[in-house]
């Protein structure tokens, strides 16, 4: 049984007089365990795409079935519910809250999930020591690293133990060496079972993945299976 | 998450962000501390006056009726022109109101006037002279601190005694007892056999420049020009109505008022200045809260107004939160407390400040902090905090996250 499965979703948006076409009758599958990248030229309607996959966004028409749960027609709390539980997200920017040291942003999560004060500590320190930051976890993100704060990033997003990771160009504020570092974390995640979406627009991203979905005018362009990305190079310095 | 998590977690925020913006913390502050400070000294002074009022004029008593010629409160000048040529009371007409009355405890008729009180070379003067029975303490809450009132006998004998109100004993005798001495009204002494304790002053005069001798005295010794009140202190207090209407009745016949004539007395009693002084205490606290309620109202659109420049700034914060899986209710909470505690802070620091300045206030007018009032004050803040904060906090809750994330 498919993890996602996304039946004609179509998306429009409303740009003053016009009306933009974001996704049209998109259909897609994925596995349990899969390691995808989404690839696409800005207004290809990859964000969409990975706003509706992420649950921050409802299709205008078309069916989201995710983990078995029909959330295409959820309204907005049903949604928090599903994205606190199912989807931990990865941003570009990382998105950590700055006032709060790194074991309070990975623990926010399990805030929102209702888990005790002693046993989400223990959930946090566990995620921030699998990405191997268990000696900062008292710094603030403006004490951190770009690649730090990814990591940071990365350990809020496995905190709730979601169904899928999604992560938006998680290498696009991070040098080539920090980003080589992020994609291989990532790899070592796919390995251990993770199903990982990452939307890029860099070929050297996407090679990581053992899937790639071209979006071009708000349709897939392309679906191919690359060799495990064992072999991708390493990201080139823009 | 439960209801307390989502509070503990919104305290914590709200705490983080006011710490994170200190002056601009303090500066919307100060608009609540200025308008809890406002309302509630308000509060406090008229909470000193009503206490002060409803002290000094406990002096009266509560079971007390004051039958007298006039209505002490006339609606009109007609009115009190009428009320000018009643008919006054005469000594006859209390003596049978005494035989004839039941439901009393004591009645005590009274006449007074003015004078001069020598003492030796000291004089005390404009004291007011007041003739009655030995029943007058019977009749009010006043009560001798030293030696005693005059008894029934030197009452009956209109012997040359008095009893001194405590500012003519002590302006009188400042170093000595008068117990026993001899002052002179006139040239008439009056030994004094007693005198009262202290009563304070009511709406401005004082109670205690006053002199008490026996009314038979008063007679022989100033004439009887004056008129006379008499002073009914009704046994049950439970019945003051009933003790009402039967004394009317009673002081009609009394009067020999035939059927159809109307009263050429009236029944007085303290509820009728209470009555007054409710509606004028109860007029100027309208205003006076109402004025200062505007300058909270004042603080509160500064809390509005930071609160949505708050919103605003951490529009990503939000769409972070949400990605997580904040809910409404969630992001609602978060902001409505970060108002609410912005507003308790200034609530409380408001009341520090009213509390150190009602003892400056004191100093010119009565006034009391009570445990209501600070109740009440730290009440209000948290409301003011809740009901500004709600457009904002409403409008973070209903952001959307696509949006919010975006934003830079």
């Amino acid at each position: 049984m498919s993890l996602i499965r996304l039946q004609k979703i179509t998306r429009r948006y409303q740009m003053g007089a016009e009306t933009v076409h974001a996704l049209r009758e998109v259909s897609l599958e994925i596995a349990r365990g899969e390691y995808v990248a989404i690839m696409g030229p800005s207004g290809s309607g990859k964000s969409t795409l990975m706003n509706l996959l992420g649950c921050l966004d409802t299709p205008t028409s078309g069916e989201y079935e995710l983990n078995g749960k029909q959330v295409s027609q959820m309204n907005d709390n049903a949604l928090a519910e599903i994205r606190n539980k199912e989807i931990g997200f990865i941003f570009q920017t990382f998105n950590l809250l700055p006032r709060s040291d790194a074991l309070r942003n990975v623990e926010l999560p399990l805030i929102y999930a209702g888990i005790p004060s002693h046993e989400r500590k223990q959930i946090a320190l566990d995620a921030l020591t699998s990405v191997g930051l268990a000696d900062r976890i008292h710094h603030r993100p403006n004490e951190l690293s770009g690649g730090q704060r990814q990591r940071v990033a990365v350990a809020r997003a496995l905190a709730n133990k979601p169904s899928i990771l999604l992560a938006d160009e998680p290498t696009g504020n991070l040098d080539s060496k920090t980003g080589t570092e992020i994609l291989a974390l990532f790899n070592e995640l796919a390995r251990q079972g993770n199903t990982i979406i990452v939307v890029t627009h860099e070929e050297a991203v996407a090679r990581h993945a053992r899937r790639i979905l071209r979006i071009l005018d708000g349709l897939i362009a392309s679906d191919e299976r690359t060799d495990e990305g064992k072999n991708a190079p390493p990201i080139l310095p823009r | 998450m439960n209801f307390f998590t989502e509070l503990r977690e919104g305290l914590l925020i709200a705490w983080s962000a006011v710490r994170a913006n200190k002056m601009r913390s303090v500066l919307t502050t100060l608009g609540i501390v200025i308008g809890i400070v406002t309302v509630t000294l308000m509060g406090t002074a008229i909470e000193g006056l009503n206490n002060a009022f409803l002290k000094s004029i406990s002096f009266m008593g509560a079971d007390v009726f004051y039958v007298s010629r006039q209505n002490w409160f006339a609606d009109s000048q007609e009115e009190w022109l009428k009320m000018q040529k009643r008919p006054q009371i005469t000594l006859g007409q209390i003596d049978s109101l005494e035989k004839k009355y039941t439901l009393a405890s004591a009645i005590a008729p009274q006449s007074s006037t003015e004078r001069t009180v020598k003492y030796d070379k000291r004089r005390a003067s404009n004291v007011e002279i007041i003739g009655t029975t030995d029943q007058f303490p019977l009749t009010g809450s006043v009560s001798t601190v030293d030696g005693r009132f005059f008894s029934a006998f030197e009452s009956e004998q209109g012997r040359q005694v008095c009893v001194l109100g405590s500012e003519v004993a002590t302006n009188l005798f400042p170093n000595e007892s008068p117990l026993g001495k001899k002052v002179t009204i006139g040239a008439r002494p009056f030994e004094v056999v007693g005198v009262l304790e202290k009563q304070g002053t009511f709406l401005g005069e004082s109670l205690d420049n006053e002199l008490i001798i026996p009314l038979q005295q008063m007679l022989v010794a100033f004439g009887a020009g004056s008129d006379y009140d008499i002073r009914v202190k009704v046994a049950n207090i439970a019945d003051m109505d009933n003790a009402k209407d039967e004394l009317r009745a009673v002081m009609r016949v009394v009067r020999h008022l035939a059927p159809t004539d109307d009263d050429d007395f009236s029944i007085n009693q303290q509820d009728q200045i209470l009555a007054i002084f409710h509606r004028v205490a109860g007029t100027i606290a309208a205003i006076g809260l109402f004025v200062t309620g505007l300058s909270l109202f004042v603080g509160g659109v500064g809390i509005m107004n930071i609160m949505f420049v708050s919103v605003a700034e951490r529009t990503r914060e939000i769409g972070v939160r949400k990605a997580i899986g904040a809910k409404r209710r969630t992001i609602l909470l978060q902001f409505l407390i970060e108002a609410a505690v912005i507003c308790l802070l200034g609530g409380l620091i408001g009341l520090g400040i009213a509390w150190a300045m009602t003892f400056l206030l004191q100093k010119i007018m009565p006034a009391e902090m009570s445990l209501p009032i600070v109740c009440i004050s730290i009440l209000v803040s948290l409301l003011t905090g809740v009901i500004s904060g709600f457009l904002p906090a409403w409008r973070a809750a209903r952001m959307n996250p696509v949006d919010a994330l975006r934003n830079e």
